[in-house]
């Protein structure tokens, strides 16, 4: 049985004038100890989907339908006492930024004894050698002075290594981690992806991680979700998304890096923008910028559906298959 | 190919660049208690420390380096934004570190810089067509209102802006659409020399590339010239065409761009390389550096980056590194370089 399985969740956000989509049915799974990745640019859902995991969605967004389970169990119908229990315990959150997800007035050593004692029978003392524990398999020196710092003194990657130890502090089954690293420097950036993964290996943690950067989720992720204005457009193993992509979006998200074209040629772009999530265009979201729009993508959203070893949310997707399929047979 | 007889001909030629920036403000932060007497202390940033650069004619110079290293400083003392502490800094031929402001407004028109922040470089309230028509008008004070409406619109067209928009505020465009309006912003005047600081770090992959793309066409069409500030290493090897390192405010090495991506030599442009994630990698695969970045704050003598360098020894630690010309044309400033201690592969 899978460790998660999001089925046709659905968030919307009550706004003055409209309710806006946020997520737009999307399902996914996560077995014991699996990395998946979950890309897209901004405003795809990708963060929205990681918090509504921890139950996270607040007003004015709320979880119009679908179900979240973990273990068996409901996310979104627990009741707070329950959730509290599973937050932290169960599955644990890694945030963007560590300037402000440690609060700035207790040591970094009463925000890990704080967490222990919230979830478990234990002394001060206990709970402190513990702390030193996580702290020291994060490669945090000398951890037995760190605790009794403030986090404005440590630099940036120090803080989101202890983030990490607070994440692990109670052996989760599964973090979600949202653009763990895109406030850190390129060298320290590779350091902590290396040590999450490391981690999620040695203890077989189950692991999401939500980013813009395809390079990350090549090398973290075994499976990868690509979303698209509130849904899911492309699923599958990570090396034959990367590798063979098959939605025009997948496709040109690739194109457009730097590294796939040569030096000094013009960059392959994705002409226009993303919609906003209060003017989605009918039909397929991303038809007004793909090249391959036909008059059914215009009108009729395409469901996700499985063509070989992915899944793809596109019309166009069979028939550019069976003409790539046709080529080959005559070459 | 390049012709390679033909010396490239500097635009810009920065000299010894110097820039502390003091940390304490108004002398009453300066006195200290220390072992029972008051003293005065002062505290500096150094942000550039005796940078050495050219930029030629019709070419990128990507500067890169991670947070802190100075890069943006750097920038920011070539527009003449900041004053450099000590050093020069020549822009064709002509001294410009030392001048007036009135003196460098002939040159302001020559010397444009892009931001990274397109949603705090518009301002709010002027819609586009104010703030693309006032640089026109400050700088070509004989031009007509048709003139320079003609000149705002045809560099709409060539950013890929629509004219008929021009009436619009900042915030009716997106990111994407913002950044092109500096570009265009940049271009009304017909600059020579283009400074861009991070100009894409804040956009999206797919509009990353709408942005670079149009950096590239303005840079063949109007033979501009670019220095270009980022720390992103897969745009510096598409868009430069060299490259300068810099660490905590020192320049490690400097080269020609296919050159550097192919044979670094400095032992941290070879980190720098390799924690980038590439699409190919099924694992993160970097070399790790130890330690982290010290703050520029009263730094100590010998190489900036000895504290993180498996390669360091005494001398690394006694003496400052020197920039030195390697045979293949790049610039290196490292003392195991330079006594053959690092074994290639």
């Amino acid at each position: 049985m899978s460790l998660l399985s999001v089925r046709d969740l659905t968030v919307k956000f009550a706004m003055r004038d409209e309710t806006v989509t946020a997520l737009n049915g999307i399902s996914f799974d996560v077995a014991k100890g699996e990395r998946l990745g979950i890309v897209g640019e901004s405003g795809a859902g990708k963060s929205i989907t990681g918090f509504s995991l921890m139950n996270l969605i607040s007003r004015p967004g709320y979880v119009d339908r679908g179900e979240i389970l973990l273990d068996g169990e409901d996310v979104v119908k627990m009741s707070d006492k329950r959730l509290r229990e599973l937050r932290g315990d169960k599955m644990s959150m890694i945030f963007q930024d560590p300037m402000v997800t440690l609060n700035p007035v207790l040591t970094i050593g009463q925000q890990m004894v704080e967490t222990l004692l919230a979830h478990r029978k234990l002394s001060r003392e206990e709970a402190r050698q513990i702390s030193i524990v996580k702290l020291r398999e994060v490669y945090i020196p000398s951890p037995e002075e760190r605790l009794d710092q403030y986090p404005h003194e440590l630099s940036g990657g120090m803080r989101q290594r202890i983030i990490i130890a607070i994440a692990l502090l109670l052996d989760p089954q599964l973090i979600i981690a949202d653009e763990p690293t895109t406030a850190l420097d390129v060298t320290i950036q590779a350091d902590i992806m290396e040590l999450l993964l490391e981690l999620c290996q040695s203890n077989k943690v189950g692991l999401i991680l939500i980013t813009h950067d395809l390079g990350v989720v090549s090398q973290m992720t075994e499976r990868t979700l690509v979303m698209y204005a509130g849904r899911i457009i492309e699923a599958g193993r990570t090396r034959e998304i990367i590798n063979d992509p098959q939605h025009p979006y997948t496709q040109g998200l690739i194109n457009a890096l730097p590294q796939q074209t040569l030096p000094g040629h013009k960059l392959r772009q994705i002409p226009g923008n993303m919609p906003s999530l209060t003017n989605i265009p009918p039909g397929c979201p991303f038809n007004p910028r793909c090249e391959f729009a036909t008059d059914l993508c215009r009108t009729h959203i395409p469901e996700i559906a499985r063509y070989g070893d992915v899944e793809v949310a596109c019309h166009e997707v069979a028939r550019l298959q069976a003409g790539g399929d046709r080529q080959e047979q005559s070459a | 190919m390049k012709d390679m007889n033909v010396p490239p001909s500097p635009l810009v030629e920065i000299n010894a660049l110097e820039k502390q920036f003091d940390l304490d403000q108004g002398w009453l932060e300066t006195i200290k208690f220390r072992n029972g007497r008051l003293v005065r202390e002062t505290r500096a940033v150094h942000a550039v420390n005796n940078v050495t650069l050219d930029v030629n004619k019709g070419e990128a110079l990507c500067v890169v380096g991670e947070s802190g290293c100075g890069k943006s400083t750097v920038a920011r003392l070539v527009a003449g934004l900041l004053t450099p502490t000590s050093g020069e800094i020549h822009y064709d031929g002509r001294r410009i570190d030392d001048l007036s402001r009135a003196e460098m407004q002939p040159l302001r028109n020559k010397i444009q810089m892009i931001f990274q922040n397109p949603y705090a470089s518009l301002n709010p309230r002027m819609t586009i067509l104010q703030a693309l028509e006032e640089p026109v008008r400050h700088h070509n004070p004989a031009y007509s209102a048709a003139e320079v409406r003609d000149k705002v619109t045809e560099v709409m067209m060539s950013v890929g802006v629509d004219p008929s928009w021009a009436k619009r505020y900042p915030h009716e465009f997106s990111g994407g659409q913002r950044q092109r309006i500096a570009v265009a912003r940049a271009l009304t005047v017909d600059p020579e020399f283009v400074i861009a600081d991070e100009p894409i770090s804040a956009l999206d992959v797919s509009i990353q590339a709408q942005v670079l793309n149009l950096m590239l066409e303005a840079k063949e069409s109007r033979g501009l010239t670019y220095l270009f500030i980022t720390h992103d290493l897969s745009v510096v090897e598409h868009f430069g065409t060299r490259v300068a390192v810099l660490y905590l405010g020192s320049v490690c090495e400097v080269a020609e761009t296919a050159t550097l991506f192919s044979n670094p030599k400095h032992p941290y442009t070879r980190a720098l390389l390799s924690a980038v994630p590439q699409l190919k990698d099924d694992r993160p695969n970097h070399i790790r550096l130890k330690g982290e970045i010290p703050t520029p704050i009263n730094l100590p003598p010998g190489c900036p980056f000895q504290s993180r360098c498996a390669f360091a020894n005494n001398r690394c630690s006694a003496e400052k590194p020197k920039t030195v010309q390697q045979p293949d044309g790049s610039v290196v400033a490292c003392h195991a370089v330079e006594e053959g201690r690092l074994e290639d592969g």
